[in-house]
C-alpha cells in the first residue's frame, strides 16, 4: 500500500513541478498578494471604526451618551475588560472604552494603542464629544496591522491553494478519464486519496514557509512564538483543507461545477475566517458559521503563536479541532469517491 | 476445456436506452475472443462490466466458475478504447508507476523490446503518435502480467501500417496462452487475430463462432444487385435488402435466381454480380434492424 502511495506522490510531485506555467504562477501569486496588500495596508486604512464597551449600563443611543451618536462607528459590548484590552492591543478593535459609574473608578475611561492609526482617530473623535474621559495606554507590545493582516493573508493563500489545486486536478483526472484507467489497477480510494493529499501538502506547506520567511525578511511582522509550533499548526491546517477540496470533489466531474461548489467553500472562509479583519462583534450567527471552518481555527492559531507567543498547551483546541476535522473529510471523501461518472 | 469467464444473461440499462441486452457467452482459457460490431453495439459497456468497472443492471459475470470479485483486477490487464494519462510523465515515468500498482510484474525490459517502446521512452507520454500511445497503452496493461487481457478496440484510429504492427504484437501476446477479449469493429481484425468471434448489435449478440464456420455459414452465396425500381412488384424468393435506391438479392443458385427474375421480364441492364466479403457478412449481421429485409 504505501509503495503504491509512494509512487503516486511522485508522479504527481512531477506533474506539478515539470507544469512550469502553473509552477511560475502558483509562486507568484501568494507574493504578489502579500505586497500588494503590505503596501495598501501599511497605513492602515480600514473604513470602520470598532469600539467595544464594557458593560453599558443602558441601551447605547446618543441619550445615554452622546458618543453613542458618532456615525461610522461599530460598537459592540464586552464582558471581559482584559480580553478587550488585548484586543485593542491586537488591533482587532479601535478603541475600548467604559462609561458605566457603577464600575471601579480606575477601569472608567478609554484604552487606546498608540500604535493604530485607527485608534488616533477614533480618540480624536472622543475627545470632541466628551473631553474629560481618561486615558489608558495599551501595555502590550503595540502591534501593527501588518502584524496581523499577513498571517490572514498567508493562510488564505494556503486555502487557495489546498482547495483548488487539488480538487482541480481530481476533476481534471476524473473527467479525462484517467481515474477510470486507475480503477482498472487493484488501486483502492484511499490509497488514491491519501497520495494526492500529502503530495498537495508538500507543495502547500513548503510554498507557505518560503512566502513567510521572505515576507518576514522584508516586512518584518511580529513572530514571538516558536517556529515548530508555526509549522505544525500550519500543516493541520493545510491537512485540513486539502481534506475538504476532497471531500467537496469526491464525485465531481465537471471543472464547472468543482469550481463552483470550491468557490461557494472558499469565499465564506476568506470573509468570514478572520483574514482581514476581525469577526469581533459582527452578527453572532457569522460566528458560529465561521466556526465551521478550518481557516478560522488555523488563523486563530496562527495569530496567537505569532502575536500572543502561545504555545502548545494554549493550542490544545484548535489542534484537536483541525486534526477531528481532516479525519471527518477524508473519511466522508473516501467514502463517497467515485472514479468515473458510471 | 474449462471457461474462465462466463457471462449469463447480463444487462445493462441506461436511462435512456438499454445498453446491453441480456447476453451471454462463455470464453475458453487461452482463447482470444473477438467482440465485434459497429459504433454503439454495446461493446465497451460489456467489457466494463466484465472488468468490474460498471455494474450490470442485471445478469452474472462468472470467472474461474465463481461470481467476479475485486481480485480480478489483479489479474486483469485493461486497454480502453481511449485513455487519459497524467500529464508532463514520460513513458517510462508510466511504467513505473503502474508497475507499483501491482505485487506481480512481468519483465519491465522484455515489455519494452515486445511493445517497442525503447525509442521513446523518455517522451512525454502525452506527445506520442497514435501507433506509440497505443503500444505504450498495451504495455500498461501488460505490466502485472496478467491472465486476462481487454483490448477495447485497439487499433480504432490508427493507420495501415502502426495497424499491422499492432496486430503483431498481439500475436505474440497470444503465443504466451494468455486470454484476450478483443473488441473492433474491423472484421479483418477479428478474422486474424480471434479464434472465436461473437458479433454485437444494439445490445444483442446475434452470431457467434469461429471465424471458419462463420464465413461458411454465410459466404456460400453470391449476390445480385439491381435497380430497386426495375424490379417493380416483383418479390424474389431468395433473401434480399432493399438498400435504397439498389436491391441486392443473396443466392447460392445463380441459375435459379437468375431464371426468377427473367420468367419475371425484369430488366436486367444494370445487373451487377459480385462474391460476398467480409464486410458484407458484417453489415447483413449488423443492420438487420435498419434495413428492410425479407426472408422466405
Ligand atoms: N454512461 C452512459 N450513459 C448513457 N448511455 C451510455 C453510457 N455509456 C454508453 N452508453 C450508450 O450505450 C450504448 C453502447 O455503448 P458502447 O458500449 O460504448 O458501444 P461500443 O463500444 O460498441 O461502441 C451507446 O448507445 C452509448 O451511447
Ligand atoms: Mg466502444
Amino acid at each position: 500500500m504505501f509503495s503504491r502511495i509512494r509512487t503516486l506522490i511522485h508522479a504527481r510531485n512531477l506533474e506539478f513541478f515539470r507544469d512550469r506555467a502553473s509552477l511560475g504562477w502558483s509562486v507568484a501569486m501568494p507574493f504578489f498578494l502579500v505586497f500588494a496588500l503590505a503596501l495598501a495596508f501599511y497605513g492602515d486604512n480600514k473604513p470602520l471604526f470598532k469600539v467595544a464597551v464594557y458593560q453599558p449600563s443602558a441601551e447605547m443611543t446618543a441619550k445615554l451618551n452622546p458618543i453613542f451618536g458618532l456615525e461610522h462607528v461599530h460598537f459592540y459590548t464586552t464582558d471581559n475588560l482584559q480580553r478587550a484590552i488585548d484586543k485593542v492591543a491586537r488591533h482587532q478593535t479601535d478603541l475600548l472604552i467604559n462609561l458605566n459609574p457603577s464600575t471601579a473608578s480606575a477601569e472608567q475611561g478609554y484604552w487606546v494603542n498608540i500604535d493604530s492609526p485607527n485608534g488616533y482617530f477614533m480618540e480624536k473623535l472622543l475627545k470632541q464629544v466628551d473631553p474629560n474621559l481618561k486615558r489608558h495606554d495599551t501595555e502590550n507590545h503595540p502591534i501593527r496591522y501588518i502584524d496581523w493582516v499577513i498571517p490572514g493573508v498567508i493562510g488564505m493563500n494556503i486555502m487557495f491553494g489546498a482547495l483548488f489545486g487539488v480538487g482541480f486536478v481530481i476533476v481534471r483526472y476524473r473527467k479525462s478519464g484517467y481515474l477510470k484507467r486507475l480503477n482498472a489497477t487493484p488501486l483502492r480510494p484511499v490509497e488514491f486519496i491519501l497520495a494526492q493529499l500529502v503530495s498537495r501538502l508538500f507543495i502547500v506547506v513548503f510554498l507557505a514557509v518560503v512566502i513567510f520567511m521572505i515576507s518576514k525578511w522584508i516586512l518584518g511582522f511580529a513572530m514571538n512564538g516558536s517556529y515548530w509550533l508555526l509549522l505544525l499548526v500550519t500543516i493541520l491546517g493545510s491537512l485540513s483543507m486539502i481534506a475538504m477540496s476532497l471531500m467537496v470533489t469526491a464525485r465531481v466531474s465537471s471543472e464547472e461545477l468543482a469550481g463552483g461548489l470550491l468557490n461557494m467553500v472558499s469565499w465564506p472562509m476568506m470573509l468570514l475566517s478572520g483574514v482581514w479583519f476581525s469577526l469581533e462583534g459582527a452578527y453572532p450567527p457569522l460566528k458560529y458559521l465561521a466556526q465551521l471552518f478550518p481557516l478560522t481555527h488555523m488563523l486563530d492559531a496562527v495569530r496567537a503563536i505569532t502575536i500572543d507567543g502561545a504555545g502548545l498547551a494554549d493550542l490544545t483546541q484548535p489542534i484537536l479541532v483541525l486534526s477531528l476535522m481532516t479525519l471527518v473529510f477524508i473519511v466522508i471523501g473516501a467514502y463517497a469517491f467515485k472514479w468515473s461518472d458510471d | 476445456m474449462t471457461a474462465i469467464i462466463e457471462v449469463k444473461a447480463l444487462r445493462k440499462e441506461y436511462p435512456k436506452l438499454i445498453a446491453v441486452d441480456g447476453i451471454d457467452f462463455a470464453i475458453e482459457k487461452g482463447c482470444c475472443f473477438g467482440l465485434l460490431g459497429p459504433n454503439g453495439a454495446g461493446k465497451s459497456t460489456t467489457i466494463e462490466m466484465i472488468e468490474g468497472l460498471k455494474k450490470p443492471t442485471s445478469g452474472e459475470i462468472l470467472f474461474n466458475g465463481v461470481p467476479m470479485n475485486s481480485d480480478f483486477k489483479k489479474v486483469a490487464g485493461i486497454q480502453f478504447q481511449s485513455t487519459a494519462l497524467q500529464d508532463f510523465l514520460s513513458v517510462s515515468d508510466n511504467l513505473t508507476l503502474f508497475r507499483s500498482f501491482y505485487d506481480r510484474h512481468a519483465d519491465l525490459q522484455d515489455l519494452i523490446a515486445d511493445c517497442d517502446l525503447s525509442s521513446f521512452l523518455e517522451q512525454d507520454a502525452s506527445k506520442l503518435s497514435g501507433g506509440q500511445r497505443q503500444r505504450l497503452l498495451l504495455a500498461l496493461a501488460l505490466v502485472h502480467d496478467p491472465e486476462v487481457i481487454f483490448l477495447d478496440e485497439p487499433t480504432t484510429g490508427l493507420d495501415p501500417n502502426a495497424r499491422r504492427q499492432f496486430w503483431a504484437l498481439i500475436q505474440k501476446i497470444k503465443a504466451g496462452n494468455k486470454t484476450i477479449i478483443l473488441t473492433t469493429h474491423y472484421m479483418e481484425e477479428a478474422y486474424l487475430l480471434c479464434d472465436e468471434i461473437a458479433i454485437m448489435a444494439k445490445g444483442k449478440l446475434i452470431a457467434r463462432g469461429t471465424p471458419d464456420t462463420l464465413l461458411a455459414q454465410h459466404f456460400g452465396d453470391n449476390i445480385l444487385e439491381l435497380p430497386t425500381a426495375a424490379l417493380g412488384a416483383y418479390q424474389p424468393k431468395e433473401t434480399h435488402f432493399h438498400k435504397g435506391e439498389k436491391t441486392e438479392i443473396y443466392t447460392k443458385d445463380m441459375n435459379q435466381a437468375l431464371r426468377g427474375l427473367i420468367d419475371s421480364g425484369i430488366d436486367l441492364t444494370h445487373l451487377k454480380i459480385r462474391s460476398r466479403t467480409l464486410d458484407d457478412l458484417f453489415l447483413e449481421l449488423t443492420n438487420k434492424d435498419t434495413e428492410e429485409k425479407v426472408h422466405v
